[in-house]
């Protein structure tokens, strides 16, 4: 898998389900859900999005329900990959389940805007603004092929297949 | 060889003699439930694709209780395309407005002890109080276990926290729970299983117990833990299904950390906007105007809390400034609360009694929030927008505490009316 390209857009701790995909608009399609994602805390998301697509944030992202629409409204609004201190367990499953690349990594050296390429496999990450190189905690050697394969739906039609 | 309460559960659904924390294994889980928001409304077409078959039909319960009763036409067809699914693949059960999955998995015996449960929901970890390792999936890895009847998972590091002594007047199970989720904090069990132990638990009834392993997520744990004793053999046989393994830590099983609570200096405890680890006595907010207050959810909405509920209320009034909801988590729940004069005391009083179901708490019918109300709530989340409104505020207190708080349309101290 090549490494992603983008611009850091950064965020704080804590971010739960509840603010990156509101229950309340759970009864819409993931498009128009995506129209909400990130809403509590930032009525600006869907516009950064268009210039910033690698989410850098802190400690316990995506912590509170196993919402899987967490992760596709984040994906849906063109987010490449996630950076985090730290994931919430569920979150981090669902990302990768979905075929949204994650990270782990001290992200406090990474400003908004930054230059990121981030290597999903090796958990590598080059912030080409500054010139700097963090390593971090990629993908684990038994999901890798989920990844490889771009979600776990295609890895199992893939492994129907054979 | 020495292992958890939660290691011997993974090792049995793995088909191993011992596994140990940090180990990846392939389970096969006794009980699949998927409800009807993350659950056919998002896979059904892969599933489909992917041939359509359940590996082990009759594992599977369905459940519709987010959107139930629906409140808009969008929520109708989210049910009926459960219903449909659930119908069209003969699954093991399908619930429709029966009350919320977790009560109603505990309710149906779909729990036995020793058991692996996966759920669509992040509550799933509320299976703990009966020895079962409860953990939740996402709609995608739900799609994977009903086609393979398998699931990986890492066998998680345990906790134990151990509640001594016993409550004093107006404190209950959920002020424990919040105590505790102030002190580990909000991701500070994450990939963990939390085990609840002590003399506290020990004594305390299996829906009181339920509420500590319901809200083990909140400190971001995979499942929480309660050691499965007579309690839940005798409400096993009461149901007619007593047939789980009641596996119990060894003496000197590795815990990551051992924590001490002692239940005979808790006092009401709630917690603020917006964390649940955002935890205080409830004192520190007395006199906070409130717009509504709830009592219910898979959380707060079971026969103890609305006894509890019903001793603070009865033959008082909700302040006519405020509307206070009654949503029991189960049928059965609503039944005995209403066999038992619960009910009756909690109408009388001015409240509101809603069908069984998830109801406002995660924002989806019966009582969402408006912009700027504050509401407190003996359900589990106060995130900003869990409620409805991004710019409402989420109190989370006991039953007792909300009761309370209902007769004054502020927050209040229940020992006021004890």
């Amino acid at each position: 898998m090549k490494p992603i390209s983008g611009k850091a857009l950064k965020y704080g701790d804590n971010i739960n389900t509840d603010i990156i995909s509101p229950g309340a608009y759970m009864q819409l399609s993931i498009e128009k859900q995506a129209e909400h994602a990130m809403e509590g805390i930032d009525d600006d998301f869907t516009t950064k999005v268009k210039f910033l697509d690698i989410m850098v944030v802190g400690e316990n992202f995506g912590s509170g329900s196993s919402r899987e629409t967490a992760p596709l409204v984040l994906k849906a609004n063109n987010i490449k990959a996630i950076v985090a201190k730290s994931f919430a367990r569920i979150f981090y499953r669902n990302a990768i389940n979905i075929g949204l690349p994650v990270v782990e990594l001290d992200t406090s050296s990474i400003d908004e805007g930054d230059e990121l390429v981030v290597d999903v496999l090796t958990g590598k990450v080059e912030n080409l603004t500054k010139g700097e190189e963090y390593q971090g905690v990629g993908i684990p050697s038994h999901v890798l092929k989920i990844i490889e394969d771009g979600s776990l739906k295609a890895y199992l039609k893939n492994k129907a297949r054979q | 060889m020495q292992m958890t309460l939660a290691e011997k559960i993974l090792a049995r659904a793995s088909g191993k003699s011992f596994v140990k924390a940090g180990d990846i294994v392939f389970c096969k889980p006794d009980t699949a439930m998927i409800h009807d928001l993350l659950g056919p409304v998002i896979f059904a077409d892969d599933f489909k694709e992917l041939g359509g078959k359940i590996k082990h039909p009759e594992r599977v319960v369905v459940i519709a209780d987010h959107s139930a009763p629906p409140a808009t036409v969008e929520q109708a067809n989210m049910v009926k395309k459960t219903r449909e699914w659930a119908w069209g693949n003969n699954v093991g059960e399908f619930y429709q407005f029966k009350g919320a999955c977790h009560q109603l998995l505990v309710d149906g015996g779909h729990i036995s002890p020793g058991n692996l449960v996966v759920g669509t929901d992040s509550h799933t970890c509320t299976a703990g109080a009966l020895g079962a390792f409860g953990t939740d999936v996402g709609s995608t890895e739900m799609l994977g276990v009903l086609l393979t009847g398998e699931i990986w998972l890492r066998v998680p590091e345990s906790i134990l926290v151990n509640w001594v002594g016993e409550f004093s007047l107006g404190v209950m199970a959920k002020d424990a729970a919040l105590k505790t989720i102030g002190k580990v904090g909000h991701g500070g069990a994450t990939y963990m299983a939390v085990e609840f132990g002590g003399s506290l638990i020990r004594n305390l009834p299996l829906d009181e117990r339920l509420v500590f392993t319901n809200m083990a997520v909140e400190m971001g744990a995979k499942t929480g833990l309660i050691k499965p004793d007579e309690k839940v053999g005798d409400f096993l046989d009461s149901i007619g299904k007593n047939d789980g393994e009641y596996f119990i830590s060894d003496d000197n099983a590795a815990y990551r950390e051992v924590l001490e609570f002692d239940a005979t200096k808790l006092t009401p405890t709630l917690a603020a906007p917006h964390e649940v680890d955002n935890v205080y006595p409830v004192t520190d907010y007395e006199g906070q105007v409130l717009d509504q207050c709830y009592i219910g959810s898979c959380t707060g909405g079971r026969l103890t809390d609305f006894a509890s509920a019903a001793k603070i209320l009865k033959g008082r009034k909700v302040s006519k400034k405020v509307r206070c909801l009654i949503v029991p988590a189960s049928e059965k729940v609503w039944r005995e609360a209403s066999k038992l004069g619960y009910l009756d005391i909690l109408a009388e009083a001015g409240c509101v009694i809603s069908a069984p179901a998830c109801g406002a708490c995660g924002g989806f019918t019966n009582g969402v929030l408006g912009d700027g109300e504050r509401c407190i709530s003996s359900s589990n989340r106060n995130f900003i927008g869990r409620m409805g409104s991004k710019k409402a505020e989420v109190f989370l207190a006991s039953p007792m505490t909300v009761a309370a708080s209902a007769i004054a349309g502020m927050i209040t101290d229940p020992r006021n009316f004890l």
